[in-house]
């Protein structure tokens, strides 16, 4: 039952990570490496502003979305449209943007070590809290309840305004929503802005549990990836299952064999996946 | 190319190997350890553009490959009380058959899948292979103590660096290397057309698997204590994707014109400024992309192509 509760509060943080980096890949067609590096980024501006000022993560999660947002945009509008334009075909731009991505990756890392280049270690809400007879940390607990709120916010967004469906639209087919009169590289450059910033805000919320530091970014993307591809590239239900599994599966293998081979266990289901589903839990087999 | 062409490259391409394997009796202690980190690189990044090149496919799984040899030959000398020369031989077969599992599991699918599980395979391996030795083997460090000296292994890399060239050449002119280069323009055509995709893909990766276990377990008693967390470095995947792209994949011998600068200023970063490593090599990946995306051979090319259109 521990196990159960503390699986799927992790799931639920994971999936409004990989919900970001699902609207990046998904809609702006960029499979963006960088991304757990915005998410360190924002474990880093939570860190600094708690230690410094002793300010609620919470709050920093309000200034930090928007600046996510902003930068975002900026590397998208700045570093990517070239290569988009650029590209001949979707392989190349495949390729170039993973290369692209990699750098701004370890520059952001490289920064972030010269900023502070130790593990982000504060305390915020480690208080227990009991559910159904068992007790849980206060802040896994909380930073759960804000990613579900986000991921609720962005979804009723998605499906019941305007610009919402015309992503979905772009998710579906560039050409397409391009001939129906959409803006597809504004509306790519919004969503890529919008998975950073929602990227940025998982972060803030994920330090509040897990202690992270400068290089570990690179482990987010990939769980962030694993739980795409097992869910299905775009497809939102799909994302939640799997982030779910992710979270029940690693923190299973953590408490039952060792705490070490999370990555490993990660890493099984993606095989699975990878052998058994490649088109996702949801996806239907590409005719 | 006709056939006279290819002959004077393989002259010259033996001229310059000879030269290469006389660098130990001019270079000495510090010269001749970065002449072996340069031979190393070499043969890592050649075999990994004989793959990445035709193929456009990104592999980072050189440090799982390079890993695995390494740290097989430290716990088959340190547990097992092997001999040196019998983990060499075990070792690169061991990484053929890692890469080629990777291969029937990946390579069937998009391009993006088999970057994501390369990019991580390093570090999965060395999790678990920290786990097994923490629990069951109670060893942390492994010694590797033979009498070779580092000129000693920068000769075997110098032959094995022979071996890849002569291997890519030949690949180049085979009907694998045809299917190759058509997968990498359009695998959709290459289907069509009747090549086993899968397969030619997948025996590639094998082969540079096979090369960069090779490489791992040669090296190995360069560093005598080897470590998990040494050899499993998931930078070094990274940097022999730079130096290979620096250069340029294009051509056989493109991925040696990006080892010698990025190695030579590598070794200038860490020795003054190691906390910017992180930094240059990010940086260095931009560069490659928006300014030199064929690399500098590549670029060298066009320049060339330009020019001679405009003299003549």
């Amino acid at each position: 039952m521990d196990i159960i509760i503390t699986g799927l509060l992790l799931g639920g943080t994971y999936a409004l990570i990989a919900f970001g980096l699902n609207m990046q890949y998904g809609v702006a067609r960029i499979m963006n490496l960088a991304n757990g590096e915005f998410l360190v980024l924002g474990a880093l501006a939570a860190f600094w502003i708690f230690v410094a000022d002793s300010i609620s993560p919470i709050l920093t999660m309000l200034i930090v979305a928007p600046l996510a947002f902003f930068g975002n945009w900026v590397i998208y509008k700045a570093l990517l449209m070239p290569l988009v334009r650029r590209a001949k075909n979707k392989g190349q731009l495949e390729v170039d943007s993973i290369l692209a991505t990699f750098g701004m990756s370890f520059a952001l890392v490289g920064i972030m070590v010269s900023i502070h280049g130790e593990y982000f270690t504060y305390s915020y809400l480690a208080e227990p809290f009991e559910i159904v007879g068992e007790t849980f940390a206060l802040n896994r607990i909380v930073a759960f309840c804000f990613a579900v709120l986000i991921g609720v916010a962005l979804w009723l967004w998605l499906f019941f305004t305007r610009p919402g469906m015309a992503m979905r639209a772009v998710s579906v087919s560039t050409e397409a929503s391009g001939l129906v009169g959409i803006n597809v590289q504004k509306m790519s450059a919004l969503a890529f802005a919008l998975g950073g910033a929602v990227t940025t805000m998982g972060g803030t919320l994920i330090s509040t549990f897990i202690t992270l530091d400068a290089s570990v970014g690179v482990i987010f993307t990939m769980k962030a990836l694993i739980i795409i591809i097992m869910g299905g590239v775009g497809d939102i239900r799909g994302a939640i299952v799997a982030a779910l599994i992710l979270g029940l599966v690693e923190t299973t293998v953590a408490r039952l064999i060792d705490p070490g081979l999370t990555l490993a266990a990660a890493y099984a289901i993606f095989v699975l996946v990878l052998l058994f589903r490649p088109q996702g839990l949801f996806g239907r087999k590409p005719t | 190319m006709s056939h006279e062409n290819e002959f004077k490259s393989l002259v010259w391409g033996a001229v310059l190997l000879l030269l290469a394997a006389c660098v130990p009796l001019v270079a000495n202690g510090y010269w001749m350890s970065i002449a072996l980190t340069i031979a190393m690189f070499t043969v890592l990044a050649t075999s990994w553009s004989l793959f990445s090149g035709p193929t456009h496919y990104i592999s980072l799984a050189t440090a799982a490959f390079f890993g695995v040899g390494g740290y097989l030959v430290g716990t088959g000398m340190s547990d097992y009380n092997m001999d040196f020369w019998t983990m060499v031989a075990i070792a690169p077969v061991v990484g053929a058959v890692l890469a080629f599992l990777i291969g029937i599991a990946t390579l069937r699918l998009s391009g993006v899948y088999f970057v994501i599980f390369t990019l991580g395979l390093a570090e999965m391996i060395r999790t678990m292979v920290s786990w097994i030795q923490n629990n069951f083997t109670g060893s942390r460090g492994l010694y590797v103590l033979t009498d070779l000296t580092e000129a000693d292994i920068y000769i075997y890399l110098v032959i094995l660096a022979a071996v890849v060239y002569l291997a890519g050449w030949w690949i180049n002119r085979s009907r694998l290397g045809f299917a190759l280069r058509i997968i990498g323009n359009d695998e959709t055509v290459a289907r069509h057309v009747g090549i086993n995709t899968a397969t030619s893909k997948v025996i590639l990766f094998t082969f540079s698997g096979f090369v960069a276990a090779l490489v791992g377990a040669l090296i190995a008693p360069r560093y005598t204590y080897i470590e998990p967390n040494g050899v499993f470095s998931p930078e070094l995947s990274f940097i022999v994707v730079i130096m290979a792209l620096l250069g340029g994949t294009g051509r056989l011998w493109g991925p040696i014109v990006g080892v010698i600068p990025f190695a030579l200023l590598q070794e200038y970063i860490n020795a003054n400024y190691s906390s910017y490593s992180t930094l240059v090599m990010g940086i260095a990946f931009l560069v490659i992309v928006y300014f030199l995306p064929r690399g500098v051979v590549g670029r060298i090319e066009q320049l060339l192509a330009k020019r001679g259109r405009s003299t003549w």
